[in-house]
């Protein structure tokens, strides 16, 4: 670290307190989740972008509610954003953030904590290019696919893929009523709490 | 930032107590700091004997039930559902969990933090009082008006909780209560504390406390000539009173009432003898927040000022028949018990009737109970029968004393009826214009039925001859039995259309010995234990009875257990009778609290093998019964 100026690796703050965070040998503290849900333009991680990004922390079996995080992105390149989440964003009073501060701000909430998401890999990849933008790594933590634990469960092949809709009605589970990240990310807790119980992780 | 998780979690908690009487934004800042768990089928959320969380359970979707384990055997207690409150108990009495929650179907609660409801606890008057009125009520709910009456716990937790919410329970006590000056004549005292059915009269100066006179002052003082009955109130009240704050709890009304060896405590506002008088504890208070005893029950009765609180009654009589039934206390103990209660319920309803009218009667008059309640054998709900009797008057004002008997029956019927009590299928109600008359109306009615029994007649009649007079002059009674007595007596026509009647109802059992039960309709394939069993039974001794001239023993039980002493060559019999009858009572008043249901139909596929055995061995009795009843009075030929 004390090199850092000689290299010329001139890392933001945030980003390094994110990093020290994977260093120190934390295996004894309460293993935390967060689950996150982000509202994208697309599929293409190179092309896309995030609109939205909900997420909801897990401690020891249940949903921490205090332990939230919502945030909007201001939209540069694309003006498809939906009009019923402008109004949500509108009535809510909600500001919206640059893509950057967003990361930082997303961090900064999850920071070492396990990721958990419903086909995760695509969203992982959004955020890692969003932090390429930033000329930053990628994203250290471990993470979990809500996706995978169901197959699991129900030890199904690999390569099924079910909606966060199809998989909430599996489950029985209610879906939220505003189809925003928010609440996408808090039905994604619940499956996930399920799935947990069920497998015994 | 805005929680929309919180927010979904507070819209859902507002609409239980105590969270409705928090503010939104109260709400919402709870519901930030609480947690979501889900539970999987049988798993446990707490368990007995575990220090307690630090969160208190509301169930958001699916069962949770609470269960004790008592020698390694688990017995289920309650079952919670959406909106139920789970965990509360031990962070008020200091220890930890009594019993274990465990879902009993795939289940998610919300954990509410203590430490974020504490403010509540304490501060919201609303919040305080639905706890502990929950708790006082032994019911999750007491707002809850389905759930109302039914027991969280069994005897064995009931006492236990008693004891530990007693340290917090605030104690009830009577406000705003009689009091005196120091001037008053002794005499006018005692006679407006015995108007009031109060033990005790507050005597104050300047509106602040400075004796008190009880029932102990003038059972030592006055009636032992002491003193004489003219005296004022301030030689001989006891000073200074014991004066204690508002909101004291139970025990610490009890330790005081030791330490100071006093019946009385006078409630002040700040609780010196400095300020004014709020209200008054008696022991009575005392023991009656620590159990639901038969007595207390009866003087919650004799002071109830409303049809509300005489409903609380009832319902707590529930609560009484079960926990007896639980504890096999004998059928025929409950029935006393329950009738006396029944009766006062009764009685007080035509008293607060009689007030309403705001004129007092214009002649004397009888209230008779016909019916189950006539033979003091209704331990459910079931329906009124009710009969009223006025005196004779004259022709011309018949016709108003008769308007004015029905309206005063009218409202009689109606809060008997808000307390649980349906109004009769067939309109034998004292409410009916057919069945509130004069007293020689009355008498040329039972000489009716007795005289020209036809079919149609005699059935509407029978129970006319199960009564039971509760309230009013007993010269009319009197008048009435000693009618009857003399026409039925060794009227053979009459016996024999009763005997008739009596051996109508159809067989519990078929010819294999197997139930009998309902072809069709409603509850087909479940046994009619009140038409099979119960009747032929009650319609039996009610025959026998009336033989022997004896229309003062209207419960079974006892007319059996008489006929046994009258005809001892037949007590055999009649006991065996006696018996069946309670066994088959038992049988309905479980099935009726069961299924919140007049008991009358018993599912017998959810008997056990050994009470189908047990039933059957009951009709044994009855048909034995009604073989003899055949013989006695040669129905071979009708039959």
């Amino acid at each position: 670290m004390a090199f850092d100026w000689l290299t010329g690796n001139n890392l933001p703050q945030f980003w390094k307190n994110y990093i020290s965070l994977f260093d120190s040998d934390n295996s004894n503290h309460h293993k935390r989740y967060v689950i996150f849900y982000m509202e994208k333009t697309g599929l293409d991680p190179k092309e896309d972008v995030i609109l939205s990004i909900g997420a909801i922390g897990v401690t020891a079996n249940a949903i921490e509610v205090g332990d939230f995080f919502e945030i909007f992105l201001i939209q540069e390149q694309f003006d498809t954003q939906s009009p019923a989440l402008d109004k949500y964003v509108k009535e809510t009073g909600t500001e919206k953030v640059v893509e950057a501060e967003a990361m930082i701000q997303f961090l900064n909430f999850a920071k070492d904590a396990i990721l958990v998401g419903h086909n995760i890999n695509l969203d992982i990849e959004m955020i890692n290019q969003a932090l390429k933008r930033l000329d930053l790594g990628r994203l250290k933590n471990p993470i979990m696919d809500t996706n995978a634990l169901y197959l699991r469960w129900k030890e199904l092949a690999d390569t099924t893929q079910a909606t966060l809709d199809e998989l909430s009605d599996a489950l029985k589970i209610k879906k939220s009523d505003r189809h925003t990240a928010s609440g996408n990310a808090y039905v994604t807790a619940l499956i996930f709490l399920k799935l947990k119980t069920k497998l015994g992780i | 930032m805005k929680n929309p998780v919180a927010q979904s979690i507070a819209d859902f908690l507002k609409r239980y107590p105590p969270f409705i009487s928090l503010q939104y934004d109260e709400l919402l800042a709870v519901a930030e700091q609480s947690k979501v768990i889900y539970l999987e089928k049988n798993q446990v959320l707490f368990k007995g004997g575990e220090a307690i969380h630090s969160d208190f359970y509301v169930v958001k979707d699916g069962v949770v039930g609470l269960s004790v384990t008592s020698d390694a055997e688990e017995t289920l207690i309650d079952k919670c559902d959406e909106g139920d409150i789970l965990g509360l108990r031990p962070y008020f009495a200091k220890n930890d969990y009594l019993m274990t929650a465990r879902s009993r179907e795939e289940a998610i609660v919300y954990g509410i933090s203590f430490a974020a409801f504490q403010p509540y606890f304490t501060e919201n008057v609303n919040v305080l009082a639905f706890l502990l009125e929950s708790f006082a009520s032994q019911t999750r709910n007491p707002y809850d008006k389905e759930r109302q009456g039914k027991l969280v716990t069994e005897n064995m937790i009931f006492s236990e909780q008693v004891a530990d919410i007693q340290y917090f329970q605030p104690i009830k006590y009577t406000r705003n209560p009689i009091t005196a000056n120091p001037d008053d004549i002794l005499k006018f005292i005692a006679k407006s504390m015995s108007n009031s059915a109060v033990g005790s009269v507050i005597i104050q100066e300047n509106q602040l406390p400075i004796g008190i006179i009880t029932d102990r002052d003038l059972r030592s003082k006055i009636s032992t000539g002491l003193f004489p009955i003219e005296i004022d109130a301030r030689t001989v009240m006891t000073s200074p009173v014991i004066t204690v704050p508002e909101n004291i709890s139970v025990a610490e009304a009890q330790m005081i009432m030791l330490k100071h060896n006093v019946g009385h405590l006078c409630v002040t506002r700040d609780g010196s003898d400095k300020s004014p008088v709020s209200g008054i504890i008696s022991e009575h208070d005392v023991v009656a927040a620590q159990s639901n005893t038969p007595g207390v029950l009866l003087k919650q009765t004799r002071r109830a000022t409303n049809a509300k609180e005489l409903k609380y009654v009832r319902e707590k009589l529930t609560d009484l028949i079960q926990n007896s039934i639980d504890t096999n206390i004998p059928i025929s103990h409950i029935s006393n018990i329950v009738s006396e209660i029944n009766i006062a319920l009764t009685r007080r309803s035509i008293e607060l009737s009689v007030e309403k009218m705001g004129t007092p009667p214009p002649v004397r008059f009888v209230w008779m109970n016909i019916g189950s309640q006539g033979r003091k054998e209704q331990l459910l709900l079931t329906d009124q029968d009710s009969a009223l009797i006025f005196e004779d008057v004259a022709p011309e004002i018949y016709d108003d004393v008769k308007r004015y008997f029905l309206e005063l029956a009218e409202m009689v019927t109606e809060y008997l009826e808000k307390v649980g009590y349906e109004h009769s299928p067939s309109g034998l109600l004292a409410s009916n214009t057919q069945w509130c008359k004069s007293l020689s109306d009355w008498v040329k009615q039972y000489n009716t039925w007795i005289n020209t029994p036809a079919e149609k007649g005699v059935e509407l009649s029978t129970i006319f001859f199960d009564f039971d007079f509760i309230y009013g002059a007993p010269a009319l009674e009197n008048v009435l039995t000693e009618n009857i007595h003399e026409k039925i007596n060794h009227n053979k026509k009459f016996f024999a259309f009763l005997a008739a009647d009596t051996l109508r109802n159809p067989a519990p059992l078929g010819f294999f010995r197997q139930f009998l039960v309902e072809n069709d309709g409603e509850h087909k394939d479940s046994f009619d234990i009140k038409s099979r069993a119960l009747e032929p039974l009650i319609d039996a001794a009610r025959l026998l009875a009336l033989t022997h001239n004896l229309t003062e023993i209207t419960n079974t039980y006892h007319r059996y257990k008489k006929l046994a002493e009258l005809e001892p060559n037949n007590a055999e019999l009649y006991d065996e009778c006696a018996e069946a009858f309670n066994v088959l009572m038992r049988f309905r008043t479980e099935e009726g609290l069961l299924n919140n249901s007049n008991g009358r139909y018993l599912n017998l596929n959810e008997l056990s093998k050994s009470d189908k055995v047990k039933l059957k061995n009951c009709f044994q009795p009855i048909n034995d019964i009604q073989d003899m009843i055949k013989n006695r009075f040669s129905l071979t030929y009708i039959n």
